[in-house]
């Protein structure tokens, strides 16, 4: 009887690390092929930048030595951060959901954490090229003046920030009804940006809401990214890297419940 | 073709006989999914798909097919029951490997190109079908650059056939293949499912082109409410349906029906007297037309022929695997 079979030969599977790196390089592809997507995640920061960070700019300082086109640069950065994660990822992933395609990754051999990863790796990409284009706008148009380690850190807290964003993303992408999904992805980019202090300094918005800014990832990511540009920073460095450990944990939490419940129900 | 023949045949001879002995690939065994909103999926469902074998699932909208095919998958788990594919569990990387998927799906990602997807499906696997090959196969040549998104129904439908074949599975599930494809191009899918099967792969495929599991399929099995209705090759499951006095689970009583034949005719003999004839189960008349079903359909046509002079007309058919579909999930219990 076993004749008829033919056993593979075991130890060649593909190495996962390949699988992974190929999801990424087309995901990343992909995104920046759509063009309703990428023009829009990168533009909308940029846009929102030059017109409230550049144009209506009067030479003011925030604090000493740092013009509000320098601050504004750490938020907006943070704003194109959020913005790449919860529309690439949280209308992304849900409409891959809907459409079944998560279903057609999901029977194939992929290992299940090269699809998430290649979402989040696409978060991060856009995160870097609109924090470098906000810079080089802040630079060349905003008389901004940046190290070279501002920058390094600015990106790299853009980067990192990216994660907990795209935990978001995939919490909603498997919360929401995805014919909603966009609707919903706006009525948390927008508020959220705002009573975090993306758009205007936290100290003038009333004092109710910044008592709840901190329950926001965006607010710690930018505290954390105005205390690297040498504005005052609210709060310890400590706090806000545990602000965004904790809500990436609490989100990674709500998704494996989501996937588990939705599992069930298939 | 007399009754009195031997029916040991019929079925076998269906499958080609270079794939004996079928070793069983994938099986449901006594399954029950009932969902968390109380529906019941399935009840009790078993079915075995053997190696080299082109089976299609038949069944009306929410019959269960699609969550017995998404338990092979492994997308869905039973509430009890056993899922086997390869003697394995089929959420397994090793089972994953052997298997293809072919799923009906709204959007793909649609900026990326014809080639592409399929390059990133070829990844996942240690010995993937050649790209060369897969092209061939699915009918890609000339689109290998446009991306998803450009492509009309037909052509995206042979992308998602592509895909399925990208690991040379052994096990290949095809949800509604030859959706929105014209008749050549349904007719190149059609062979090359009929190749894949000689080469060994077991095919499932789930349609609601009765005609294409007709043309294909070594067997079909029929399920409604969750349950086996009926299993069979394509003619015995057309006899079944057409006998029209079918037990739930009575698909060994049918062999003797394999010679059924629906007789169409304007005569003037009455239904009464038709129904004494040899082999006659049912009669009815429509318009000027008399149709006749029946088991023995030499005997019956000697017999009318003989006895009405008059009748002309005639024309002589296999019963249709719709009718059969039909007769076989409408609600009799």
């Amino acid at each position: 009887m076993s004749t008829a079979t033919y056993t593979l030969p075991t130890a060649a599977r593909p190495s996962s690390v390949r699988i992974f790196l190929t999801e990424i390089r087309y995901e990343v592809i992909r995104s920046l092929r759509t063009r309703a997507f990428s023009l829009s995640a990168i533009g909308f920061p940029v846009m929102f930048y030059c017109l409230f960070g550049l144009m209506m700019n009067r030479n003011e300082d925030i604090s000493a030595g740092v013009s509000v086109a320098k601050y504004l640069l750490g938020g907006y950065a943070v704003f194109g951060s959020l913005g790449a994660a919860i529309f690439g990822i949280g209308v992304g992933v849900a409409l891959d959901r809907s459409a079944g395609w998560l279903e057609l990754k999901q029977a194939s051999p992929m290992p299940p954490l090269a699809y998430i990863l290649s979402k989040c790796a696409m978060a991060v990409v856009f995160s870097l090229i609109i924090v470098s284009i906000l810079t080089v706008l802040g630079i060349t148009l905003g008389h901004v003046h940046l190290t070279a380690s501002e920058f390094a850190h600015i990106a790299l807290f853009a980067a990192i920030g990216a994660i907990p964003f795209s935990c978001l993303g995939l919490a909603m992408a498997f919360l929401v009804p995805p014919a909603s999904a966009g609707g919903i992805a706006n009525m948390i980019y927008l508020p959220m940006s705002f009573l975090s202090g993306l758009w205007i300094p936290i100290r003038f918005l009333p004092h109710f809401l910044q008592t709840i800014a901190p329950i926001f990832p965006t607010y710690h990511l930018a505290q954390l990214m105005y205390g690297s540009l040498g504005a005052p920073m609210l709060g310890s460095t400590s706090s806000h890297w545990t602000g965004l450990l904790g809500f990436t944990l609490i989100m990674v939490g709500v998704t494996w419940l989501a996937i588990r419940r939705s599992e069930q129900n298939s | 073709m007399s009754a009195v023949i031997d029916t040991t045949g019929p079925a076998a001879s269906q499958i080609p006989a270079k794939h004996q002995p079928h070793e069983t690939v994938a099986s449901l065994h006594s399954i029950t999914k009932r969902y968390a909103n109380g529906v019941t999926a399935l009840d009790g469902l078993s079915l075995n798909l053997r190696r080299g074998e082109i089976v299609a699932l038949l069944g009306p909208n929410g019959a269960g097919k699609s969550t017995a095919v998404k338990l092979m998958m492994g997308l869905s788990s039973p509430t009890s029951g056993d899922v086997r594919i390869f003697n394995a569990d089929p959420r397994e990387t090793t089972t994953r490997l052997r298997t293809g998927v072919m799923l009906q799906i709204g959007r793909a990602p649609e900026m990326l190109r014809v080639r592409e997807h399929i390059t990133i499906f070829r990844g996942y696997y240690p010995n993937p079908m050649p790209y060369a090959d897969i092209v061939k196969a699915a009918g890609l040549e000339g689109i290998e650059d446009r991306f998803f998104g450009e492509l009309s129904g037909g052509q995206k439908q042979r992308v998602l056939f592509g895909i399925a074949l990208a690991g040379d599975p052994d096990l290949i599930f095809l949800d509604e293949p030859t959706v929105g494809l014209d008749i050549e191009a349904r007719r190149g899918m059609w062979s090359q499912i009929r190749s894949l099967a000689a080469r060994g792969k077991t095919v499932l495929l789930t349609t609601h082109y009765l005609e294409e599991a007709d043309a294909l399929a070594h067997r079909i099995i029929v399920i409604n409410k969750g349950k086996v209705v009926c299993e069979g090759t394509p003619a015995e499951v057309k006899s079944m349906g057409a006998s029209g006095k079918l037990t739930a689970d009575g698909s060994s009583s049918t062999a003797a029906q394999q010679g059924i034949k629906i007789i169409r005719c304007i005569t003037t003999l009455t239904a009464q007297h038709l129904l004494a004839m040899p082999g006659v189960t049912s009669s009815e008349t429509s318009g000027s037309l008399t149709l006749i079903t029946s088991t023995q359909p030499e005997a019956t046509l000697r017999e009318m022929l003989a006895l009405d002079e008059s009748l002309n007309s005639l024309e002589v058919q296999s019963p249709l695997l719709e009718d059969a579909f039909l007769a076989l999930t409408s609600d009799r219990s």
